[in-house]
């Protein structure tokens, strides 16, 4: 297993499924009278937040809790970040302190690599910028393996904003490592220029892709990273590329509706699809803390 | 067969072994009715359903049996690079007020035993905790002493001793052998 983690780019198929398969033993510790484990006894784990984050951040922090690790957070608003110190410093005041694991989550595509080079101990991107976002990737590839069964050969169709999204290449990297078969699914203005070098099909057409897919990702359009515009209206979106109840029978019957969080109920997911036992989103925040436990024993649990 | 070992234990020793040892708990737990079998991974698991079938023979007894891995709980995680994580399956009822019988193949240092025990008061509070073993090697480095001991086999630090077992392995035998090297001279009791 490597240092840091930092792309899913980088992880061998079987590294990868190491992960999947280490959770899947981690997830009963929830089910357990001691919901801890003593693994991470004396390490400690930085959680290092730029951008706002509930979902990752708690995510995280119960997932080092549960493997007895000391957390500290630091978030941007409130600390010596907010006077404007940079993050290289920042990095080296948490070098002293003695941080073993650095959980990093950024504005700035990059930052996680940056961190890494500064740092004895481990990095892992919990997010940075428009780039990736690689245990959103494994808790979905996790998720899809648990309530389907397999990843190879599996169809999975990505729709949204392709173009502000880390969790689209995160999961295009892995998936396609995992052996399963992504259709990246948005307007043409939603999707990168390089999007053709990416392991991926693309489609403009979601009702196209529906019934050829096993899974559907909705991802949220990023109205706070936009300084333009790109479709005409919401509501012209929502019909092209939002998931309602009359699309979702169109596709096979055990095919499963994901969503990294957090959803815009009638834009990219209407209610009734979102509320639907074929939709995932808990489960994938429940599959999150067992999927980051993984991830966090492999990087600080071993010499 | 590796090079320079020898087998201390053939299949049918192996059963007997294990025959002997079904009786022997069934004796010291009075019927075994709050028997529960726990398997130390990875060959400690197939022990223990060879354990209970034999206690289902002689008795008509079906005792629960599970395995419990103890990777998270070892003394020596910071020694290698991170291990990849063994089975833990709880039988159904817990183990309050249960008589928990471990079973592992090799007991050597008895720090395997020593994680077994701590994951152990993780689960649940067992009325008493008892250790079976297809082998006890000798050189303890903890207070730790088995119940059950299919052979004591007196040995060297600096031999080997592997067992393989049908289920895993594809045969049944103990082989004693020159040490390999191995990460840390006191890391398991396998």
């Amino acid at each position: 297993m490597m240092r840091h983690l930092l792309s899913t780019g980088d992880l061998t198929r079987d590294e990868a499924t190491l992960v999947l398969d280490t959770a899947a033993e981690l997830a009963r510790v929830g089910d357990r009278s001691v919901k801890k484990l003593p693994t991470l006894r004396g390490r400690t784990v930085v959680n290092l937040f730029y951008e706002d984050s509930t979902r990752t951040r708690t995510s995280f922090e119960l997932a080092a809790k549960r493997l007895s690790a000391d957390v500290i957070n630091f978030s941007a608003k409130g600390s010596s970040v907010s006077k404007g110190e940079s993050l290289k410093d920042t990095a080296l005041t948490l070098q002293a302190m003695g941080a073993d694991g650095v959980v990093i989550r950024h504005s700035a595509s990059g930052a996680a690599h940056r961190l890494a080079n500064w740092v004895d101990g481990s990095v892992l991107n919990a997010g940075d910028g428009t780039h990736e976002h690689p245990t959103q990737a494994l808790l979905d590839a996790f998720t899809m393996r648990s309530r389907l069964g397999r990843l190879e050969g599996l169809r999975v169709a990505i729709v949204g904003d392709i173009l502000h999204s880390r969790v689209a290449r995160s999961n295009v990297l892995l998936l396609n490592t995992l052996g399963a078969h992504v259709t990246l699914v948005a307007p043409p203005t939603l999707l990168p220029v390089s999007v053709h070098t990416w392991p991926c099909e693309v489609s403009y057409d979601l009702d196209d892709v529906l019934p050829k897919s096993d899974v559907v990702m909705l991802l949220r359009v990023q109205a706070e990273r936009m300084t333009e515009s790109y479709f005409p209206s919401v509501r012209e979106y929502s019909r092209n590329y939002g998931l309602d109840g009359e699309r979702l029978a169109r596709m096979p019957q055990d095919a499963i509706v994901m969503h990294p969080g957090p959803m815009v109920r009638g834009v990219e997911i209407s209610a009734e699809v979102a509320d639907s036992p074929r939709c995932t989103v808990t489960e994938q925040v429940a599959n999150g803390v067992s999927l980051r436990m993984a991830v966090l024993y492999l990087l600080l649990g071993g010499s | 067969m590796p090079d320079g070992a020898r087998a201390v234990l053939d299949g049918p020793e192996i059963n007997r072994a294990l025959t002997r040892i079904a009786h022997e708990v069934l004796e010291r737990t009075k019927g075994g009715r709050r028997v529960t079998l726990l398997g130390i991974p990875s060959r400690g698991v197939p022990l223990a359903r060879r354990l209970a079938q034999r206690i289902e023979r002689v008795e008509d007894l079906k005792v629960p049996t599970g395995s419990l891995d103890i990777t998270m709980y070892r003394d020596d995680l910071r020694l290698a690079p991170a291990r990849a994580l063994g089975k833990t399956e709880i039988p159904t009822g817990g183990l309050d007020d249960r008589v928990v019988v471990l079973v592992d193949d090799v007991l050597f240092s008895g720090r395997t035993v020593r994680a077994a025990l701590d994951a152990l008061g993780d689960l649940g509070r067992p009325r008493a905790v008892q250790l079976a073993v297809l082998v006890d090697r000798g050189h303890r480095e903890l207070p730790i002493r088995a119940d059950y001991v299919g052979k004591n086999l007196p040995t060297s630090l600096r031999e080997n001793v592997t067992v393989r077992l049908t289920e895993t392995d594809g045969h049944d035998a103990v082989l004693l052998g020159p040490a390999r090297p191995r990460p840390g001279a006191t890391e398991g009791d396998e």
